[in-house]
């Protein structure tokens, strides 16, 4: 940022005595630039940049993670408030069972995992999905009976409009190579440790254990894998080029909810 | 002349005040003009000839403490002449005490005689603003001691290029006392059990070697032989090809490390070979084999077929890497990176 080009700098009038030939002395009038304001002397002309971040991800998950920088901060909020589900695709190991329900925590115990097929998981994430639909209906304040929810639910724009613990929308499993497991789960207001969680109970109520091994965010409201900029992007060019492409797909998704 | 009178403008029941005041102060001004200079005092509004009024100089005053060169450096010659050689007050003012020296200097007294001592040591003329920049401090040194200094390298069998590129790479060397670097030029070799020659030339190639601090570098080594468990030769090998291990940081090496042999399972005699991996980025390092890994290309043993060599893995650019060594598309790389 500090290679675009600055103003000038300013020019002042300085009268310098010249050194005239016979005995008149005169004044000239110099415009002589301040030296005060030479890029030496003044230094970089944007020294600090606000930068603040969506919602947390915390540091063994991987993802999207979504910035505002300067006057983005005010979208922040307003996408925080906009309520939109967040996308993870969820990896879990059956079969251990450690304190903190990841693959890097303390070892609790060892269980088999050989009576697990793919129907018995599906019928347990059935029942997660239903228990978290209930708690949705709940959390989100609209009377059943009326004609308006059920217009709602047929959008499927119900969604809890102010604080609320945890909700799953959708959980789906996306692949089972025994002891292995991907899920993807859809969710509101969760923690990342929330979702290693459920994949530990997921393994209780199988009769099993399972302990997390990835857990990888691929979409956050509007934004999605796509949008987002690895390592060797993070340069003025790329981000620019992202925050304008960027631009519509939020002002859309602020009008529409607000 | 003098005050325009007021009598003029006030309205008339003053002027019998006036006529009485006129009186006192006849006599008041004969006792003021004996105490002070026959001449009355100037007044502001007198008009004076041209000659005079190009003599006076009227500038707003300098501040008298301030946290910045800015104010200054319009009306110091030193300070101008300065920021023409390139010097970053910017810089320089956040030091200790260094914007307070360069106010103190005069260029002509001062100043002159250390750039052209700094030229003849071999530094170049556009070299000598971003020198002075990291380095203000040396226009304070004592012209002397600082020949003296040089006198000692050259005695050390340094050439006058060699000695110029250290000084240009690392300018705090020259105020660094002769006993000083005598025992830091000893240090090294001692330490790594290298000949003068060997030691030479590792200080050549990093001359920040003499100028930081030792203790960190004992710790390095400390660490490079207990914790990551390498030979004393195969250290001496490493601190040659790549004198940057032993000034950077332990928990960086020690990260570094573990990724290297524990996971990807390369030996130790492999990593002396390619000491470079040490300097690169873990993130770097990480994505890489995981790529190759996913590609089942992750082959590091010279024995087996389509061996990959770790300089390679770490030292060329993503592009090269991709189309090369791991015989995928930049795409390809790019959407497994986004699946990590």
């Amino acid at each position: 940022l500090n290679a675009v080009p600055r103003r000038a700098p300013q020019q002042h009038v300085r009268f310098l005595p010249s050194r005239g030939d016979g005995e008149a002395m005169g004044l000239v009038a110099v415009r002589v630039p301040v030296l005060a304001d030479h890029p030496l002397v003044r230094g970089p002309q944007f020294r600090r940049l606000k930068i603040g971040a969506g919602h947390r991800l915390d540091v063994k998950a991987s993802g999207v993670l979504v910035l505002g920088i300067g006057h983005g901060n005010k979208l922040l909020t307003d996408l925080y408030n906009c309520h939109l589900t967040k996308v993870y695709t969820v990896g879990g190991l059956f079969g251990k069972a450690t304190n903190d329900f990841s693959d890097t925590g303390k070892l609790l115990e060892k269980t088999t995992f050989d009576h697990i097929t793919r129907e018995k998981l599906e019928r347990i994430l059935a029942v997660i999905q239903g228990t978290n639909h209930k708690a949705l209906l709940t959390y989100s304040n609209i009377d059943m009976k009326t004609q308006e929810a059920y217009e709602l639910a047929v959008k499927g724009l119900i969604c809890p409009m102010g604080k609320s613990p945890p909700i799953i929308t959708a959980i789906r499993c996306l692949q089972l190579g025994l002891p292995e497991f991907q899920l993807e789960i859809h969710c509101l207001h969760e923690t990342q440790q929330y979702l290693r969680k459920i994949v530990h109970e997921i393994g209780l109520e199988l009769k099993s254990s399972a302990t997390c091994t990835q857990v990888r965010r691929i979409r956050d409201g509007v934004f999605t894998l796509d949008d987002a900029l690895l390592r060797a992007q993070w340069n003025l060019q790329s981000i620019q080029n992202a925050i304008s492409d960027c631009q519509l797909k939020v002002k859309m998704e602020l009008e529409k909810t607000l | 002349g003098s005050f325009s009178s007021p009598g003029s403008n006030l309205p008339s029941p003053v002027k019998q005040e006036q006529a009485k005041a006129e009186t006192l102060p006849d006599l008041n001004e004969e006792i003021l003009y004996e105490d002070w200079d026959d001449i009355p005092p100037s007044s502001a509004l007198e008009e004076i000839s041209d000659e005079e009024a190009v003599q006076i100089i009227a500038e707003p005053l300098l501040p008298l403490q301030s946290s910045t060169l800015r104010d200054y450096v319009d009306h110091s010659e030193t300070l101008a002449k300065l920021v023409h050689l390139g010097v970053d007050l910017f810089q320089v003012e956040k030091r200790q005490k260094a914007g307070q020296l360069l106010l103190t200097l005069d260029f002509e007294k001062d100043i002159r005689k250390i750039l052209l001592f700094l030229k003849d040591v071999g530094v170049e003329d556009n070299q000598l603003g971003p020198f002075l920049t990291k380095n203000p401090y040396i226009l304070a040194e004592d012209l002397e001691a600082l020949e003296t200094r040089v006198a000692y390298l050259k005695s050390k069998k340094f050439s006058e290029a060699e000695i110029a590129q250290m000084v240009s790479r690392a300018p705090y060397l020259l105020l660094f006392s002769v006993e000083r670097l005598d025992n830091r030029l000893g240090f090294f070799k001692n330490e790594l059990s290298l000949s003068v020659k060997k030691t030479k030339d590792l200080v050549i190639r990093l001359p920040r070697l003499l100028t930081g601090k030792l203790g960190p570098v004992k710790e390095n080594l400390q660490v490079c032989q207990i914790e990551l468990g390498f030979q004393r030769n195969e250290i001496q090998q490493i601190a040659f090809k790549t004198p940057k291990i032993l000034t950077a940081s332990k928990k960086r090496l020690r990260q570094t490390f573990d990724y290297l042999h524990n996971i990807m399972g390369i030996p130790h005699h492999m990593l002396a070979r390619f000491p470079q991996v040490f300097n690169s980025k873990l993130l770097r390092i990480k994505e890489r084999h995981m790529f190759l890994t996913f590609l089942g290309r992750a082959q590091y043993d010279p024995a087996q077929p389509s061996y990959i060599s770790l300089d390679q893995l770490v030292s060329l650019p993503d592009e090269v890497f991709c189309t090369e060594i791991a015989k995928a598309s930049m795409q390809d790389f790019e959407k497994f990176l986004k699946t990590i």
